[in-house]
């Protein structure tokens, strides 16, 4: 086992962690936003790291009988990266929204926001300026 | 941007083969990569390139926001109807073998039809995406 | 077609969405959501009613074998817990009608509907794929729908709420992929029951052992264990009544099943609690969120903020229950996940009822509601009752177990502590029933009279289960300890 055969897989802890990182550390929402995109991409390294076989080609029915890597990683991270588009759209559309409402996408700002409500529980703001009770 | 002759002129000289490129990628996929997730992807971007150049309301006139999301719908009642086709026919959810006469052409018929749900949606939600992102602003 | 049954239970609900999304009215969307839910409780009491009289079902999708193929498993635990799902979700269907009309925009109401039917889904998917892989898919499924629900709501904090339930959901779920694939590139399944087998033989191995500190953390994410439990307070509290009261009895609930099935079906007794010893991290855990939410949840000043920091503290109670890793523990933890359901789905569905009329869940704003909205409050008290463990209620009987449990090991501060926490409940329980019932409104309101009879019989109805499964509780432990002994790898 030596250190560079396993170059994927640094690349994923490193991904990993950088995601991970930014996630937790970013006040921004569209920047966490990106940490957890990264951080989601670290996986699909991982998932396609471990169906590679070295020399191995596409998983297709051929003449003789060729090395093929493992398609099922493959298939299972694509399903993966559906999911990740679906999250980020959805993410980035609270995002949107969120700045509609509160006109900042700093999670200080927006927690000062939430707190000049003073004694904020009894007072609603209403997103869609739909009155509650109409 | 339409005062942009290059950008008119290249777009829609591009459109037509990113589409055809689509169904290649769809219907090639039995024999090399690809599938319906990315043909349904490289669909939509040849409408969202559409939009970008020649504006958002232009778009909607070719692609109307309802065909849109009846697209999206569709998709997962061919995948699901597909399935539920072969729960008629007698087998389990999704065996393509009854589809047809013999199993191998079940097969390649029933992930065809799949693959084609799949475009559908994976068009249908990438553009209604587009549309909702970028129509927010001008809604303001 | 009853041989289909296993496959109709997600199919139904995922062909329903998209025409849910489709239709104009909100009306006609409701009607798909009410049939659809209706239809899958069906299919899950005949799925139950199956699995009691010839054992565990196995269905194989696009007729491959099972550890090739996907495999739909429905024993005991996943078919009881479908029963749980959908009888939730058929109560709820009703209820959603008129509280969704008043609390969301008309033009939203049929993508609301979408949501809320691809959240049962997503729900109902991870209870009975037998598939490791399959289970995230559909978890994602349940959960970027909830997200979209808790975003839906009226105040603008229920944004804020939904991202940040976003944000930790997905790490979650990442973790569980990386714990996924950890164990695949070990076995080279994803198979449930195949996993079991070759983790077996496999024995003690890094790679697992860091795949199964992947996969806990990730699930205590989803499922709102003590530290990890920052999304839930905030996403119970601004997210629209109908589905706080629909999440909170089932999506913590999915959740606390995927964790019995990883730990105990997946990587079995002997591995999770001898090697690993699990139950040193839960039972720690799960005091402390019963201690310390009881006392955070009687501070509260918003009622469904109340009771989101007492369902954190209730998932303890699960939590324990599964920590114990005896039979009467698991039990017991079973028995609570099917209880807790029908109460805080009672509990919240009456706060959906004051927020229809009074349009606040504040606690000041219930001065008086006792005479206005008798049968409102009278439902508050039930659940209240029931979620303090009053005898002839289904609490009682949860918590009874778990108190046997941890004598049994002989723990009794254990005991005591779960005998204390109920004191607790007692305590905010009842913040609520003196301002109800104690205090005078503020001056004469007349347009706050009784919630409408579409949200009260909803209400009622999971009230008097609540009653009914208290007194004859015959069924629910049978079938909680059966599936309890199947879980402990004891011939039921």
């Amino acid at each position: 086992m030596n250190v560079m055969g396993l170059m994927n897989y640094w690349a994923f802890i490193f991904l990993m962690m950088v995601g991970f990182y930014i996630l937790i550390s970013q006040g921004n929402l569209v920047k966490k936003i990106v940490g957890l995109n990264v951080f989601q991409t670290s996986v699909f390294i991982l998932y396609i790291s471990m169906g590679k076989i070295r020399g191995g080609t596409a998983p297709i029915l051929t003449e003789g009988d060729p090395i093929y890597s493992n398609p099922l990683p493959h298939v299972l991270i694509l399903t993966a990266i559906v999911v990740g588009v679906a999250t980020t759209a959805l993410g980035l559309s609270l995002v949107v929204r969120i700045h509609e409402a509160y006109g900042t996408v700093e999670e200080d700002d927006i927690h000062d926001l939430d707190l000049a409500v003073a004694g904020g529980e009894d007072q609603s703001f209403p997103v869609s300026g739909m009155d509650a009770r109409a | 941007m339409e005062d942009r002759l290059i950008l008119r002129v290249g777009a829609k000289i591009l459109i037509p083969f990113i589409l055809m490129f689509a169904l290649y990628v769809q219907f090639h996929g039995d024999y090399g990569p690809g599938g319906g997730f990315q043909a349904g992807l490289i669909f939509a971007s040849a409408f969202i390139l559409y939009a970008l150049i020649f504006g958002l309301d232009t778009a909607k006139r070719v692609l109307p926001l309802g065909f849109v999301w009846f697209c999206g719908a569709l998709g997962v009642w061919i995948f699901a109807g597909v399935g539920v086709v072969t729960l008629v026919m007698g087998g389990e959810f999704l065996n393509y073998d009854v589809l047809a006469h013999e199993p191998e052409h079940g097969q390649e018929l029933g992930i065809l039809l799949v693959e084609l749900g799949v475009l559908t949606t994976v068009f249908g939600v990438m553009v209604a995406m587009f549309y909702a992102f970028a129509g927010r602003r001008q809604v303001r | 077609m009853t041989a289909h049954l296993p496959v109709l239970q997600v199919i139904i609900p995922l062909l329903a969405a998209p025409l849910c999304a489709l239709a104009r009215r909100g009306r006609i969307a409701w009607g798909i959501a009410l049939a659809t839910s209706w239809t899958t409780f069906w299919i899950a009491i005949q799925l139950l009613a199956r699995v009691r009289s010839e054992g565990p079902i196995s269905y194989a999708l696009g007729g491959w074998a099972a550890p090739v193929g996907i495999e739909y498993r429905i024993d005991l635990l996943s078919a009881f817990v479908l029963v749980i799902v959908t009888g939730i979700g058929a109560v709820v269907t009703p209820y959603a009608l008129k509280s969704v009309e008043r609390e969301i925009e008309a033009a939203k109401i049929p993508l609301f509907y979408a949501a809320f039917v691809l959240c049962l889904t997503g729900l109902l998917g991870i209870t009975v794929t037998g598939d490791v892989f399959n289970v995230f898919v559909f978890l994602e499924i349940s959960s970027l729908s909830a997200y979209a629900l808790i975003g839906l709501g009226q105040d603008r904090r229920a944004l804020t709420a939904a991202f940040q339930y976003l944000i930790m959901g997905s790490i979650g779920a990442t973790f569980i992929v990386i714990g996924i694939g950890m164990m695949y590139v070990m076995t080279g399944s994803l198979n449930m029951a195949d996993l079991s087998v070759l983790l077996a033989e496999l024995g003690p191995n890094r790679t697992i052992v860091v795949a199964f500190g992947f996969l806990t953390v990730g699930i205590s994410l989803k499922l709102a264990l003590f530290p990890l439990h920052l999304w839930l307070p905030n996403a119970y509290t601004y997210a629209p009544s109908t589905v706080t009261a629909f999440i909170a009895a089932t999506a913590t609930k999915v959740a606390v099943y995927m964790l019995l099935r990883f730990f105990f079906t997946i990587f079995g007794v002997v591995f999770s609690f001898d090697v690993m010893q699990l139950d040193r991290v839960l039972l720690p855990l799960a005091l402390i969120a019963i201690v310390t939410m009881s006392l955070v949840a009687i501070f509260q000043t918003n009622v469904k903020r109340m009771l989101a920091y007492s369902s954190v503290a209730q998932i303890g109670y699960m939590i324990l229950g599964i920590s114990l890793a005896s039979v009467t523990g698991l039990t017991g933890g079973i028995l609570h996940l099917f209880n807790h359901a029908l109460i805080k789905g009672s509990l919240f569905m009456a706060m959906g009822c004051v927020m229809y009329r009074v349009g606040s869940v504040e606690i000041d704003a219930m001065r008086g509601l006792g005479k206005k909205m008798p049968w409102t409050m009278a439902a508050f008290v039930a659940g209240g009752l029931s979620l303090i463990g009053v005898p002839l209620t289904v609490g009682f009987i949860s918590k009874w177990y778990l108190i046997l449990g941890a004598l049994e090991r002989g723990w009794w501060p254990v005991a005591a502590l779960i005998l204390a926490a109920s004191l607790m409940a007692v305590v905010y329980i009842w913040r609520v029933v003196e301002v109800a019932y104690f205090q005078e409104g503020p001056g004469e309101d007349s347009s706050i009279v009784e919630a409408p009879l579409a949200l009260l019989i909803p209400t009622w109805v999971l009230v008097f289960a609540n009653f009914y499964f208290g007194i004859d509780a015959t069924f629910t432990t049978e079938v909680a300890g059966a599936a309890a002994r199947s879980l402990m790898g004891l011939v039921p």
